[in-house]
């Protein structure tokens, strides 16, 4: 049996700016992934704490408030800390073009800047994340 | 050509709809308004139901006030920014507030790490306050503030700073926000759970009436709501309701209500769909009216006015082509105006990647001069008033509103609506039905879905220097350590036992605030004497 691909889809901060973070986690969904919304005002603990109970395969992040370079790279920071590295974690919100390059760096798979289409972010969740523990 | 013939003709599209998919007709006429009677649907301007407007003259008396929102960074680089704008011809402040401050956190809290100054001013203490507010002329200048959950805090730190730099309470123009009902169904920034939210608003409403007779206390606002992705009629509706709500609470508290209706006002968005949105507008007047009359019984006529304040619709501008936003902006601006907004907002290009450039905010500002000097929209007063399709619109929109008020008083009223999640479902559903119009190119959004081209990304943008937030710790805990105490603590003490028991909160937040309490000390105690609010998660 095919195992189902489970993401946690996240807000860090304190941004109460959820429309994108709804829209994403519901075609995500109606993709047929198993999805985890969290729910506003995540501390990066919080995520990776929900992420590994889930026994999730990837994090999806939202954020606009400005605080992404902070936040995005912490939840990386901490999945190392935790040994759960292989949680893809990618992301999306009000990101300046410099900014997806160090959010790249720092270990964030994806950045998404506003006007991605659905069928975008779908589509590289099903090439980019795959069940943990099976290699790609 | 017959009516058959003319039924046969192709046309671009299936259905022509609003965004609040609305279909609409070919063509509107004498028919579409059967029973059209002017003095009840329409009245003058200046004439119940304000239909056309809440002054006889609109804008030949007076343009409406040109209020750009601005905040980030230290209360210094605001209050730089404000005097940049005055000295450009702005006519009145609004203030930006970062998150932590929204939330009512001080910014050397754990969860305030890598917010402070980011979306907006950093306030902690009044000390901050008076910062922000160096050198401003008080005493005629207004002056908005976004905020909500601690809006009773940041109303006494203006109340405070003013004092000690001279002006007069009582002469303090300016509205808060304050509006929590749209907080917990679109904005997202909270403090406590709404029914305590609700307790601490009445407490504002009532210290309001009785010391700050230029203040609004409560700005009713459908901007959030609608950017969260409601459609023009949820926005019309869960504001008018949210509104209804709150008037409650002041008539509950013991207030005549006219004591405290004039000085309501309202804040929506003003989205694309240029004839929807007049039609949304005119349609909150007339519906406003109605409800403070009749379902109310106010006498005074300023009971019945729905004064709003308009800001172009953030979510609309597109990162692709960014200076495309420009015009958007202008369509968008243009609709608030023949809609009678009483203030405006227009937004810069450039906010899809960051906060605007001052190049950016002056743009923004010349297009609303442009729309007063030069367009000739702001000589006649509701020039679009007649239209067989814009009174059909109007209509239309009244009804839908209309429907979704009396499902949500079936459902006890907005509060347990909140708490229902109702709201927040229908928001979801919106926007979930939008951006899968989008998806298959039934709405184009050009540059993005459509008429998409090649391009670099470079923006010059404003960048938010990370010492503003190692600063920002450093003067919070400077003023903690350099009060009184003993003061402090007493302040808190008693905002504690007012807050347990039935009494008026508002005085006490403004003696703790005198004592350089903080905006996280005083929201401390909300949380430990009222509970922190958690949203029930839906997608």
């Amino acid at each position: 049996m095919e195992t189902k691909i489970r993401i946690i889809v996240a807000k860090p901060g304190l941004d109460g700016h959820d429309r994108g973070a709804k829209v994403v986690a519901r075609a995500l969904r109606d993709a047929g992934f198993e999805v985890i919304y969290t729910g506003l005002h995540q501390t990066p603990e919080m995520i990776v704490a929900a992420a590994i109970q889930e026994d999730a395969d990837a994090i999806g992040l939202s954020i606009l408030s400005g605080a992404h370079l902070t936040l995005f790279p912490r939840v990386v920071e901490l999945l190392r800390e935790r040994g759960a590295a292989d949680i893809v974690v990618f992301g999306g919100g009000i990101v300046p073009e410099e900014d997806v390059t160090a959010l790249k760096t720092a270990g964030v798979a994806a950045v998404f800047t506003p006007g991605t289409s659905l069928e975008t972010i779908v589509g590289w969740v099903r090439e980019h994340v795959r069940p943990r523990g099976v290699t790609a | 050509m017959t009516h058959d013939d003319a039924n046969k003709m192709a046309e671009r599209k299936r259905a022509f709809t609003t965004l609040s998919e609305i279909e609409l007709e070919r063509r509107y006429g004498p028919s579409s308004l059967p029973r059209f009677d002017y003095d009840r649907d329409l009245g003058d301007p200046g004439a119940y139901p304000f239909t056309r407007g809440i002054h006889p003259t609109m804008y030949r008396g007076r343009l409406w006030t040109m209020r750009q929102f601005a905040g980030f960074g230290s209360a210094e680089d605001t209050n730089r920014r404000f005097h940049y704008l005055l000295g450009r011809g702005q006519t009145g402040l609004s203030v930006a507030f970062d998150m932590p401050t929204l939330m009512g956190y001080d910014s050397d809290h754990p969860r305030s790490l890598g917010e402070v100054g980011r979306e907006g001013v950093a306030v902690d203490s009044v000390e901050d306050m008076k910062t922000l507010l160096h050198d401003l002329p008080l005493d005629h200048v207004t002056t908005s503030m976004t905020i909500n959950a601690p809006a009773n805090v940041l109303l006494a730190m203006y109340v405070v700073a003013a004092e000690e730099a001279g002006f007069a309470r009582a002469g303090l123009g300016g509205t808060t926000q304050t509006d929590m009902l749209k907080e917990f169904i679109a904005q997202k920034e909270w403090v406590v759970p709404p029914r305590p939210s609700m307790r601490l608003i009445r407490d504002m409403l009532v210290y309001g009436t009785r010391e700050l007779p230029r203040w609004n206390v409560i700005s009713i606002s459908g901007y959030h709501i609608r950017e969260a992705g409601a459609t023009a009629v949820q926005e019309l509706a869960f504001t008018l309701a949210d509104g209804i709500a709150y008037v409650q609470a002041g008539i509950d508290a013991g207030l005549d209500v006219d004591a405290f209706a004039p000085r309501l006002s309202f804040f929506f968005d003003c989205h694309t769909d240029f004839f929807e949105e007049i039609a949304k507008f005119r349609a909150a007047r007339r519906m406003w009216a109605r409800i403070m009359r009749d379902r109310f019984g106010a006498r005074s006529p300023r009971s019945w006015w729905c004064r709003f304040h308009t800001q172009t619709a953030g979510v609309s501008l597109t990162a692709q082509q960014p200076m495309n936003n420009i015009v958007r902006v202008t369509l968008q601006a243009l609709a608030a105006v023949l809609g009678g907004t009483q203030s405006l907002h227009t937004n810069s290009m450039d906010e899809t990647y960051a906060l605007p450039t001052e190049e950016a905010v002056t743009v923004a500002l010349r297009t609303q001069q442009i729309i007063a000097h030069e367009s000739g929209a702001a000589a006649t007063a509701d020039p679009l008033g007649g239209s067989y399709f814009v009174e059909t619109m109007t209509n239309r929109m009244e009804e839908a509103a209309g429907a979704y008020i009396s499902r949500i008083d079936e459902l006890g009223g907005m509060v347990r609506a909140v708490e229902l999640g109702f709201p927040q479902r229908e928001i979801a559903e919106a926007s979930f039905r939008f951006q899968q119009a989008l998806e298959r190119k039934e709405r184009v959004i050009v540059g993005v879905n459509d008429l998409v081209m090649p391009e670099e990304r470079t923006m010059p943008i404003l960048r938010i220097d990370p010492e503003v937030e190692r600063k920002q710790i450093e003067r919070v805990r400077r003023v903690r350590a350099e009060r009184d105490a003993a003061a402090a603590r007493r302040a808190l003490d008693e905002l504690r036992r007012t807050a347990e028991a039935d009494g008026n909160t508002m005085d006490r937040i403004v003696d703790a605030v005198r004592a350089r309490v903080t905006v996280g000390e005083i929201c401390d105690v909300f949380r430990a004497v009222y509970g922190e609010y958690r949203e029930p998660a839906i997608i």
